[in-house]
């Protein structure tokens, strides 16, 4: 049997957030460090450029509320199982980071290992699931492939009949895998970073770069111009509109991808769980609500909100796998915007314009990463050379071709 | 303890059909009509449930959909966790209990019917209040096509909660008057019971119907119980209302508190009087009225406290005839009581004067907060409203509307004229000319007398320890949970709402959002005109999965896809597996054979005699036009234009990063006509690429491209013997080897039945010499049955999938998908020749010259053989250089992609993805599987006559 912690139980009350969590300063003329984007990335990338290089004299610009994008959006899932080495290396990186991040920050961030499954449909899917346990392994990161016995041992409300349409013919599991908080990540990294004397400026949009002989020099913003040493983009669904202002062209597509909550549940779902091929991740909050990603609309777009009958489709996949979900109620949609590259990895390091860094890219799966890119993202800034975890995920690879495919097999084929 | 509070008369409910009902244990009666909230109450019965923080009593605080408190889990006539009381119709035999914060899904699986319908339409109206039934008849009346859904079990929205009269007559009796001449409209469609639950761009709105909760136990089996509707709508009118707002007080939690506008819906459209003794605290004019109307209805009303200095002169001296005391410029401080209210503090507002009346009800109205949600959904923007306190719409939409007090009217007559109006607008926008005169009734409602004052909370205590002014009930949240979140530097509501969890319960904030909106804005200081509210989400109100879900579940979620052949296969013991939406037979197991026995001899058949499959899911694309030919070369690496007629190519497909896509055969009809295959699983998106380039790149090219899979039934018959076998069904076509050669196709009539037309090729996925027979869908049995017949002399055999895959594995054919990543180039898989040096461009060329295509040590397919001939290496094992296992990370030099057991071989092999991998060929290195490591050596990739000797038979 698989170990891991012991699933917390849904439903109980969450721990208060401290009574000062940061200031609300005016933005100085100048600072040392710019990041652009006060999400997860952002605010991390600040707290570890203070905490690790000692690099204090940095502005986070929000332009709305902190951690009010992507981060505040996401369904929280955290796991390292990712097939290619460079993949694993960062996110394995980011989960030793999640395993002391709430004693790092002293902020209770509700990281919670009750592991996580990767289900398996089709033959294909058994085919790419055990070559993904057998990778992660062999790089050091702890996977098991499950049988559909199994699966329903860890997940007893898994529908895990040969008779559906899709059967599960197994799984892979993660035990290390879990959940945590957004928000409370978001304000933990804050909080730490505003003591330290990062300035958190938010309501404050950027509207340009600044460049003077290919060197980055500040931004201006509806706050007015802020001189910077260096400017550092964390701003996922609208980095290709921010990059695009210092004349750098990503290869990145926004679109809006959804997710929704039900009401709060008694404990019903003790694990997480994912299937990429019927299409539903599911897990139940610590509050008890169902938290659910539905699928990413297919068209770009900058609106937060998803098309209607993706939910749909959606519900019908998580009712196929969880017969129980059929009495659950759907209490809450809303949509992120997710930027996607070609690799549907992300994009971390330098770019043509001295002094501009760029993280973006994440598409789908910037959370689980907060911590070791907000790490790694740091160092790069800090020494103007990427961190060795990030050096494969250069802008240049879309050129040499030198790509990290993490799509996933190809469709399933014969 | 329960009692009576039903009034021996008035209410909209059936007197005569008693229903019985369990509340918490407690069995109970109440009327056909009833909601379960107006059915405890007609029992006395006001607590429902305890808090879930703080497990305070809570009771019925409202009548509708913003009910903050009284939530139930439904046990029977249909299991559902977390309901609110107020929404949830009775009907005979209903049990529920209260809930206390969670709710519980019922293990039991969910057997009722769920569907969706679509509804087009000129006009949809949201609500059948005033305002929604004149905007619904006027553009009714125009002649356009309307929808009108409202979310109560029949139609006049807050005129079924109150005493009004429209031209001198009940207003019911308009409200019947309109929904007749609504219903009598050919173009309109009435949905009572419908909540429209999201509005989306482009008039699109969803409501959800429920068609049967209502009937309980007796509710038919085949009709759905939820419904969908799908509305799009050229204009939409919401007037969808407003909910009434509380004020926040020191215990202003209590069971026996209630929104002043509930008590009158209690009243007056179910007969039920709220409590014994009644208190009314308010900061408008409206809750006179129910004061009025309470004492009136015989029941007691001691005192109405007023937060104006100033009050309404007449409905003052009407109350002081019916011994209502009004205390102007006086507030709440506090209430008593545990289960049941006792008390209320009052005081004047300016200090001094204080006193406490014993009341079982406390009447609350801090006015009315407009129902923006869909309005919001939309990208509607809201402007504070200082008179209201309360965001209202801030703009209009171009094809939306907003009528009523969902706009904001405080009055009956602004609403139904509003209404009309918003009608008129939104018809005449549909392109219609609205009727002259829609004639407006007259309302003799009361304007008000007095300007409202706007109050959210009376200061008290707001010591963390002590805090029991709550702003949101169902979380428990007080106001020194807001001025802690403001004082911890949090200045968006948004950061308040997730600081302290207001607005994120069952009810979405619909009570509690303004009022939290409001103190954030008084802590910081700052205007309400410039914040904004938090965002309204979809749903409005919640939805069950099962009736989002509709009838897509089960065999019905993903259509099933099976070939003409399919039955043939069932009745010969096949097992099937899943490609893509397709039931492929894998293999066909004899008594007694497992399926690695049933492979083995499959493929000692198809190499030593004959043997057939269906290989009729294999995506077919028709491709006609002048084009064809130029569009082909684009589309695969190969140079396909050069094919003669009569000839067949295999072909690669790339990205646009030069990575194998998909493969398959081209074969060439005439000059403007060809045929390709697909893999299986790719067919659709094949489809969809080329319809991508066509569409949006190479628009000039003459081409269409049409998806044929499904007409043709395909059997490749393989084997040394094939040949005689298809000279038997084809006696007019000539077989031999020079006649119909290798990559060539033929069309012939088969001796089969009447005469089957069929398109033969003579292509080969084994190795072996074989033939794709092609016929029409509807002659695929007999042809297959014609192929078996002709081939029992030669003991032909059915294979499936896996023997497939096995012959091909042992000629080193890939397969997309599996041999191949999504990181694989033809170069990769060996395949160079299949990548054309002649054409100026193809997709995926451009990446081939990129210095990561260019390394000498990319991954590449080859064969692996173990040491030891009867180890099946797993199939996703690494491969390592090391003969022992390092500490990790492992350097990996790739994976094995497809493995077998072969009869030919007599041992097992493998395919696999290796760095530098054809250097290696020799090599011994190692596949580490669970604690073992296995041995292999590196071969070609193909394993089985490798001189290709056997093709030609």
């Amino acid at each position: 049997m698989p170990t891991g912690n012991p699933p917390a139980k849904p439903g109980a009350d969450l721990p208060d957030h401290p009574s000062f969590l940061w200031r609300n300063p005016e933005p100085a003329s100048s600072y040392d460090v710019v990041i652009v984007g006060g999400g997860g990335h952002g605010l991390a990338t600040a707290y570890y450029l203070a905490a690790v290089h000692g690099i204090t004299n940095v502005a986070v610009l929000e332009k709305g509320w902190l951690a009010g994008g992507n981060m505040a959006r996401n369904t929280t899932i955290i796991r390292s199982n990712y097939l290619w080495d460079e993949s694993s290396g960062i996110y394995e990186h980011a989960l030793k980071l999640w395993e002391g991040l709430e004693a790092e920050l002293d902020y209770p961030i509700l990281f919670d290992q009750r592991g996580v499954l990767n289900l398996a449909h089709s033959l294909q899917d058994v085919r790419d699931s055990v070559r993904r346990v057998n990778a992660n392994r062999l790089n050091g990161i702890d996977a098991e492939w499950l049988e559909a016995d199994a699966v329903k041992e860890i997940c007893p409300i898994i529908n895990v009949s040969p008779d559906v349409r899709y059967p599960v013919l197994g799984a892979t599991y993660q035990p290390r895998a879990g959940i945590a908080k957004h928000d409370y990540v978001a304000w933990g990294y804050a909080s730490a970073a505003d003591r330290l004397g990062v300035d958190l400026i938010q309501n404050c949009e950027v509207t340009g770069i600044e460049t003077s002989d290919g060197r980055v020099t500040g931004v201006n913003t509806t706050r007015g111009r802020i001189a910077a040493g260096k400017v550092a983009l964390c701003a996922s669904g609208h980095s290709s509109e921010l990059a695009a202002m210092a004349g750098v062209e990503l290869p990145v597509q926004s679109h809006p991808l959804q997710a929704l909550v039900t009401e709060l549940l008694e404990p019903v779902h003790p694990t997480v769980v994912m299937s990429n091929a019927v299409h539903v991740y599911v897990s139940q909050a610590h509050k008890g609500e169902l938290v659910m990603g539905a699928g990413i609309d297919s068209y770009n777009g900058y609106g937060q909100r998803g098309s209607f009958h993706i939910i749909e489709r959606q519900m019908s996949a998580a009712l196929e796998l969880f017969p129980i979900f059929a009495r659950a109620h759907l209490l809450r949609t809303w949509a992120g915007i997710v930027d996607v590259s070609p690799d549907a990895s992300p994009i971390i390091g330098l770019t043509p314009v001295d002094g501009l860094y760029l993280n973006c890219g994440w598409g789908t799966g910037g959370f689980k990463a907060t911590p070791g890119v907000g790490d790694c993202f740091a160092h790069t800034i800090a020494n103007d050379k990427p961190h060795p975890y990030n050096e494969p995920f250069t802008l240049e690879r879309f050129t040499t071709g030198a790509l990290v495919d993490e799509h996933g097999a190809a469709a399933v084929a014969h | 303890m329960s009692a009576d509070f039903r009034l021996p008369s008035g209410g909209r409910i059936d007197r005569d059909t008693r229903l019985r009902f369990t509340f918490n244990g407690q069995s109970l009666a109440g009327r056909k009509g009833d909601t379960l909230a107006s059915a405890l109450l007609a029992n006395g019965l006001h607590q429902v449930t305890t808090s879930i923080k703080y497990g305070r009593p809570r009771g019925i605080m409202a009548a509708g959909v913003e009910e903050p408190n009284a939530l139930v889990q439904v046990a029977e006539p249909f299991s559902e966790p977390m309901l609110t009381a107020t929404t949830v119709e009775l009907c005979d035999g209903l049990v529920a209990d209260g809930l206390v914060g969670h709710g519980r899904l019922d293990t039991e699986p969910d057997t009722a019917r769920y569907d969706a319908k679509h509804a087009h339409c000129d006009v949809l109206v949201v609500g059948a209040g005033p305002a929604g039934l004149a905007a619904a008849l006027t553009a009714a009346r125009a002649g356009s096509r309307v929808v009108l859904v409202d979310d109560q079990n029949e139609a006049g929205g807050s005129l079924l909660g109150r005493d009004d009269y429209l031209d001198e007559r009940s207003s019911d009796a308009w409200v019947c008057d309109v929904i007749a001449e609504l219903a009598a409209a050919p173009d309109v469609l009435l949905l009572d019971r419908t909540t429209a639950f999201g509005a989306y761009q482009d008039g699109f709105v969803l409501a959800l119907q429920r068609r049967t909760d209502d009937l309980g136990f007796d509710a038919p089996r085949h009709v759905s119980r939820h419904r969908i509707w799908r509305i799009r709508a050229k204009q939409t009118v919401i007037a969808t209302g407003a909910h009434e707002r509380p004020i926040v007080f020191s215990d202003n939690d209590r069971p026996g508190i209630m929104l002043a506008g509930a008590a009158r819906t209690y009243l007056h459209r179910y007969g039920v009087q709220v409590g014994r003794r009644i208190g009314v605290f308010t900061t408008n004019d409206s809750a006179y009225h129910a004061a009025i109307e309470l004492a009136e209805a015989g029941m007691d009303v001691p005192v109405l406290i007023d937060a104006r200095h100033t009050v309404p002169p007449k409905l003052s001296a009407e109350c002081a005839t019916r011994g209502i005391d009004v205390y102007p410029g006086h507030v709440v401080t506090g209430t008593e009581g545990q289960e049941r209210l006792t008390d209320v503090h009052i005081r004047s507002i300016t200090g001094g004067h204080a006193d406490t009346v014993v009341c079982d009800t406390l009447l609350v109205s801090g006015g009315w907060n407009p129902a923006v949600h869909l309005f919001s959904q939309l990208g509607g923007s809201l402007r504070y409203a200082p008179e209201l306190g309360a965001y209202v719409p801030g703009e209009s939409l171009s094809s939306a509307r907003v009528a009523g007090s969902a706009a904001g009217a405080i009055e009956l007559m602004a609403c139904i004229e509003q209404g009309a109006e918003a009608g008129r607008a939104a018809v005449t926008a549909a392109g219609f000319r609205p009727a002259a005169e829609i004639p407006v009734p007259f309302a003799d409602a009361r304007a008000d007398e007095a300007a409202a004052t706007v109050l959210w909370r009376v200061p008290g205590s707001e010591n963390a320890e002590e805090d029991t002014q709550f702003v949101d009930l169902q979380r428990d949240v007080t106001v020194s949970d807001v001025t802690r979140a403001t004082g911890a530097g949090l200045e968006s509501l948004e950061h308040v709402k997730r600081y302290t969890t207001i607005g994120t319960a069952h009810d979405q904030g619909k009570t509690s959002g303004m009022l939290a909106a409001a103190i954030v804005a008084e802590e910081l200081g700052a205007d309400l005109a410039d914040r904004r509210p938090t965002t309204f989400r979809p749903p409005y109100t919640s939805v069950s999965f099962a009736a989002l879900g509709g009838r897509d579940r089960g065999e019905l979620y993903d259509p099933i896809r099976v070939t003409a052949l399919h039955d043939w296969h069932v009745a010969h013991g096949a097992e099937f597996e899943d490609v893509g939406q397709w039931k492929r037979a894998r293999h066909y197991p004899r008594q007694g054979e497992d399926m690695h026995a049933a492979v083995l001899r499959e493929c000692r058949a198809a190499r030593e005699g004959v043997a057939l499959m269906d290989g009729s899911t294999l995506g077919k694309i028709d491709l006609q036009g002048p084009d064809a030919a130029e569009l082909l070369d684009m589309l695969y690496t190969n140079m396909m234009s050069t094919l003669k007629v009569g000839r067949i190519r295999y072909g690669v497909m790339c990205g646009i990063d030069g990575m194998v896509i998909d493969d398959g055969t081209v074969i060439r009809l005439a000059d403007d006509h060809f045929l390709l295959t697909t893999t299986t699983g790719n067919a659709a998106m094949v489809l969809d690429w080329i319809e991508e380039w066509l569409q949006t790149e190479w628009p000039h090219l003459r081409v269409f491209a049409t998806s044929v899979t499904e007409h043709w039934v395909t059997v490749p018959l393989v084997g040394p013997k094939s040949r005689d076998v298809l000279a038997a069904v084809a006696p007019d076509l000539d077989v031999s080897n020079d006649a119909f050669g290798f990559m060539t196709w033929q069309d012939a009539v088969l001796d089969v039945a009447d005469g089957i037309p069929a398109r033969i090729c003579r292509i080969s996925f084994s190795g072996e010499l074989a033939y794709e027979i092609n016929v029409n869908a509807w002659d695929g049995l007999a042809l297959w049955e014609a192929l078996i017949n002709a081939g029992e002399p030669y003991g032909i055999t059915p294979y499936g999938t896996e023997t497939m895959h096995v012959l091909r594995a042992e000629k080193g054919y890939p397969i997309v998908g599996q041999d191949t990543d999504g990181t694989v180039t033809p170069q990769d898989l060996g395949m160079s020749w299949a990548v054309s040096k002649k054409k100026a461009d193809f997709i995926g060329k451009r990446s081939f010259s990129r210095a990561e295509n260019l390394r000498p040590d990319r991954k590449q397919l080859v064969g692996l053989v173990p040491a030891d001939p009867t180890v099946l290496l797993p199939e996703g094992a690494h491969i390592i250089e090391s003969d022992h296992l390092p500490e990790p990370p492992v350097r990996m030099l790739g994976h094995v992609t497809s493995s077998y057991d072969s009869a030919a071989l007599g041992r097992t092999f493998a395919l696999a993805l290796l760095r530098s991998g054809r250097d290696r060929i020799g090599e011994k290195l190692y596949a580490p599987v669970d604690d073992q490591l296995v041995p292999v050596t590196v071969t070609e990739t193909v394993l089985y006559d490798k001189e290709g000797a056997r093709r030609d038979g």
